[in-house]
């Protein structure tokens, strides 16, 4: 159990390529997220979480879906962590599994209409056709 | 030559200068910032007290690798000396290089008395250089013997 | 052959942990000159010293190794132990096994082999040392504060106070610094001016400090105990011994589009000003880039209603000369330009300020006369973001912002936040936080107060963005103890900003040869036991040009650093450094290299009687003068004919050292 933990840290933070033990905890990845509101776990907890270990839970949250990839967090974290990429890489860690990807990137069309922003379409398309 | 001789430990001579790089040195040391035991610290008291004999000394006697530290350009102590020892240390790595001995062999670093992590990391970077090089060949004194 | 001792310190557990200090020693006994060698727990106590002392007389050493800690730390103390013993000072060579061998490497084998090697080439230096006579040179009685601060004024009146002359050179037109530009200080809420300007006023008094405002410090030359400094004293167009200060000048000026700098640029100055009611000296100062009659020649009507006839528009730079036994560094600081860090907004609106001008904008001389009022629009804000920790505590490698806590901060917030909730109790104060810093005397009761008492709404988490939305600052920051996100509405957000050394630091630094780091804070000498002096001898650093510091804790390392220029300047003579260049003169073929790279002029060129094996005539020959002389080397590569060496690090000892290395 300990050893699937740590290989799942491990693969978290090689993908991400982030250090979360640079994170001095102020918490500005939060206040600045879009999907604050929209996310069980906070950028700021994707950070806490990977460094204690606690893959799984991130693995099993909406959360990873809830993120815009808007990077806004890492554009601003004064300490270089990067959150936004430690939430991708958890995502990414879900998705590599077989058929576990949430949505399947043929569809994204149907969701496309008028008032459906431009952003979203594109950080759709980045999510779900891996 | 490295082949020959498994057992080999490079033998990396560092001239640093005692008002910025020694002092760096020694905060690498205090904040137990490790680099490997190869490297051997000679105090001088400016960057241009290196004398370019002193380096082929070194070369002669079977250095792996020579690396001069002084303080950063515009901050020596003296003024002016690192530039003079810039200037000297350019002319003589070239002319070593000719002589076979590869640039990564000799460099010049510029390290303050608040960089210790740069010391440390220079170091590093440096021994790992002369491991990839492998053993040096020694330089001949070919000066007429009395 | 000489006699050398060598020996090897343990440093309690220092060394002693990753070197076998035995077996150093016992190696030791076998190095061709060594005739003593031994290790002892901490070789600095008094045992350890006698050790030394008692096997120098018992073994008749002509030399001693010690095998310890940097030369940076304890060279001194065993050349003391030296010669207290009747050994030459210079006859001790150290061998760094600490900072540079124990506690870099991991590996006991290692080490001690690394150890062996560095004593061994402490010894083979040694054999080629040869004892050396210090020599003496003259103090000149007079120090130079460089700023005009808290800081400066402090060493100043201290320096004075001891009965030795100061110069004062300050950039503005007025000394003050940044602590006239404050309200109120923490944690007492004393008024900023009502506790500095008594002391403006006592420095200006003072028949020993001499201020030269509006200046800078151009070159300086020499060495401790000796500096000659070229100060420019810029044209201030105004005869400083004709003003009376009444300011009639700018009440009749008709540029009033100059930047009061004073007050942060919030409002305009005259071109002609005073910078403030309580300057000193309190004369006027014209800007030249404002001054019509200074841009196009006419105008003139400060000259016309000037009754002390002090306006003089020909007035030049005047450039002065003077000699130092000691000089001060205290340049001080600046906010930085929040500018960079788009997402606060700070280029872009008005209400978003930084804390000092938050500062100028309570302060009755400020431009609202000390009512709080919003530059925007001129109305009382009720609802008010700080932000903490702007460009603070940055990774350097996100170029955010400084690596450094800049410390006075969460106190001035602290301040802020209870002034205002005093003042105006209808408004409301948020305080986004990372942590709150507190550690000072009185500090943390202080920010207790500030939530207890006043009701400041403190809130861990920071800001990410703050966006204008009609006539209101929306700030979205997370509020990490409730693990939500939340939104404010505010009027006016107060940044505060990190604090940088002055920009003229850098370029001081390095005309004094004093070093710096890489934020361009000074360094001190050591940075615990030393604290308040530079790695250049005869340079002395007071406040935050060495660090951030607060208002007590700048006012006592400006007296600690005016005691230890007493402690200079009470010397008549200094001892000087013996290990100094010279000249062999039966190889010196007079080509002058040398004199051309010497950065001291200490040589020169002499006709002499070279007298030697077959030789007897005449030459032009080096001559280094010893007292200017600073050790640094640079002539003894020039020299083409091997005939410049170095004292203490002759071409033979470093050359010895290079061998034993390569062993």
């Amino acid at each position: 159990m300990e050893n699937h933990v740590q290989m799942l840290t491990e693969t978290a933070l090689r993908i991400s390529g982030v250090n979360p033990q640079k994170c001095m905890k102020c918490g500005k990845c939060s206040g600045t997220c879009p999907s604050y509101d929209a996310m069980e776990y906070h950028p700021h907890q994707f950070v806490a979480m990977v460094e204690k270990g606690q893959i799984e839970k991130l693995m099993e949250s909406d959360s990873i879906y809830m993120c815009l990839s808007c990077m806004a967090c890492v554009e601003r974290c004064p300490r270089g962590v990067e959150p936004g990429k430690l939430v991708e890489a958890v995502r990414l860690m879900k998705i590599r599994q077989q058929d576990q990807n949430r949505k399947n990137g043929n569809d994204i069309a149907a969701f496309a209409d008028e008032n459906v922003p431009q952003q979203l379409l594109m950080a759709a398309m980045r999510k779900y056709r891996k | 030559m490295s082949v020959s001789n498994p057992n080999w430990k490079p033998k990396i001579v560092a001239f640093c200068c005692n008002w910025c790089s020694y002092a760096g040195a020694d905060l690498a040391g205090s904040g137990r910032m490790a680099y490997p035991a190869d490297v051997k610290i000679i105090r001088v008291p400016c960057s241009c007290r290196v004398n370019p004999l002193f380096i082929l000394r070194a070369f002669e006697r079977g250095a792996d690798g020579v690396i001069m530290c002084g303080c950063h350009p515009g901050d020596c102590h003296y003024t002016s000396g690192n530039y003079f020892a810039r200037r000297r240390m350019t002319m003589l790595f070239s002319m070593l290089d000719y002589l076979g001995i590869e640039r990564g062999r000799t460099r010049v670093e510029w390290v303050s008395a608040a960089e210790g992590a740069k010391f440390s990391k220079t170091m590093n970077e440096f021994v790992k250089t002369i491991y990839d090089l492998g053993e040096n060949r020694k330089l001949g004194d070919l000066r007429c013997k009395k | 052959m000489q006699k050398i001792g060598v020996f090897v310190c343990w440093c309690g557990s220092n060394i002693a942990g990753t070197v076998d200090v035995e077996a150093v020693s016992e190696a030791m006994k076998s190095v061709p000159g060594v005739v003593y060698s031994a290790n002892y727990q901490y070789m600095c106590s008094a045992a350890g010293q006698k050790l030394i002392a008692d096997a120098i007389h018992e073994h008749h050493l002509d030399g001693i190794v010690v095998a310890s800690c940097s030369p940076r730390m304890h060279e001194n103390t065993f050349r003391k132990t030296a010669e207290a013993a009747g050994l030459n000072p210079y006859m001790v060579e150290i061998a760094n096994i600490r900072e540079q061998c124990s506690w870099i490497h991991k590996d006991k084998e290692e080490g001690t082999a690394k150890a062996i090697v560095l004593a061994r080439t402490a010894v083979a230096k040694l054999l080629h040392n040869k004892p050396l006579q210090a020599g003496t040179s003259a103090v000149t009685k007079r120090a130079l504060v460089i700023g005009g601060g808290i800081a400066g004024i402090q060493t100043a009146l201290d320096v004075a106070d001891a009965g030795y002359e100061v110069d004062i050179v300050e950039q503005r037109p007025t000394i003050g610094g940044r602590m006239a530009q404050l309200d109120k200080t923490f944690p007492t809420l004393d008024c900023s001016a009502c506790i500095l300007t008594p002391k403006m006023v006592e420095a200006s008094q003072n028949e020993k400090i001499n201020i030269i405002s509006y200046a800078k410090v151009e070159k300086v030359d020499g060495f401790v105990g000796n500096f000659k400094a070229t100060i420019r004293k810029k044209a201030r167009f105004v005869d400083e011994t004709k003003c009376t200060g009444c300011s009639l000048c700018m009440s009749k000026c008709p540029s009033k589009k100059g930047k009061d700098e004073f007050n942060m640029e919030m409002n305009n100055r005259p071109a002609i000003y005073i910078p403030f009611a309580q300057a000193i000296p309190n004369v006027a100062v014209i800007d030249p880039e404002q001054c019509l009659k200074l841009k196009t020649g006419k105008c003139g009507l400060c000259e016309k209603v000037c009754t002390a006839g002090a306006i003089n528009y020909k007035q030049q730079d005047e450039l002065i000369e003077r000699e130092y036994g000691a000089i001060v560094v205290a340049t001080g600081f600046k906010p930085i330009d929040p500018s960079p860090l788009n997402e606060y907004g700070y280029a872009d609106n008005a209400d978003v300020i930084t804390s000092l001008e938050l500062e100028r904008l309570m302060n009755a001389a400020g431009p609202t006369k000390g009512t709080l009022l919003r530059p925007s629009d001129l109305q009382h804000p009720h609802e008010i973001v700080f932000i903490q920790c702007v460009g603070s505590r940055c990774d350097e490698n996100t170029k955010r912002g400084k690596p450094y806590c800049s410390k006075i901060c969460c106190m001035y917030t602290a301040k802020h936040a209870m002034l205002i909730r005093d003042k105006y109790p209808d408004t409301k104060v948020h305080v986004f936080y990372i942590d709150v810093r507190t550690p000072g005397k009185n500090f943390d009761e202080f920010y207790r107060r500030a939530v207890e008492q006043y009701g400041v709404d403190y809130i861990k988490g920071m800001v990410g963005k703050v966006a204008k939305e009609g006539d209101k600052l929306m700030v979205r920051g997370s509020d990490l103890i409730n693990n939500q996100q939340v939104e404010i509405a505010a009027d006016l957000v107060v940044l505060a900003t990190a604090i940088e050394p002055d920009p003229t630091a850098r370029s001081i630094g390095t005309m004094l040869t004093a070093s710096m780091d890489t934020n361009d804070f000074f360094t001190e000498a050591h940075a615990k036991l030393r604290p308040v002096e530079s790695p250049t001898a005869g340079i002395f650093l007071s406040g935050v040009a060495q660090g951030p510091k607060d208002v007590p804790e700048t006012v006592a390392q400006a007296s600690a650093a005016a005691a230890k220029v007493i402690g200079l300047l009470a010397k008549d003579h200094l001892v000087t450094n013996p290990c100094v260049a010279y000249s062999n003169e039966l190889l010196c073929n007079g080509c002058s290299q040398c004199e051309k790279v010497c950065p001291y002029g200490a040589i020169t060129y002499i006709e002499k009687e070279v007298r030697g094996p077959g030789v007897r005539e005449v030459r032009r020959i080096a001559q280094v003068n010893p007292a200017v002389c600073q050790g640094c080397g640079a002539c003894t590569v020039t020299c083409p004919s091997g005939a410049m060496d170095l004292k203490g690090f002759a071409n033979k000892q470093i050359m010895a050292e290079v061998d034993a290395i390569c062993l």
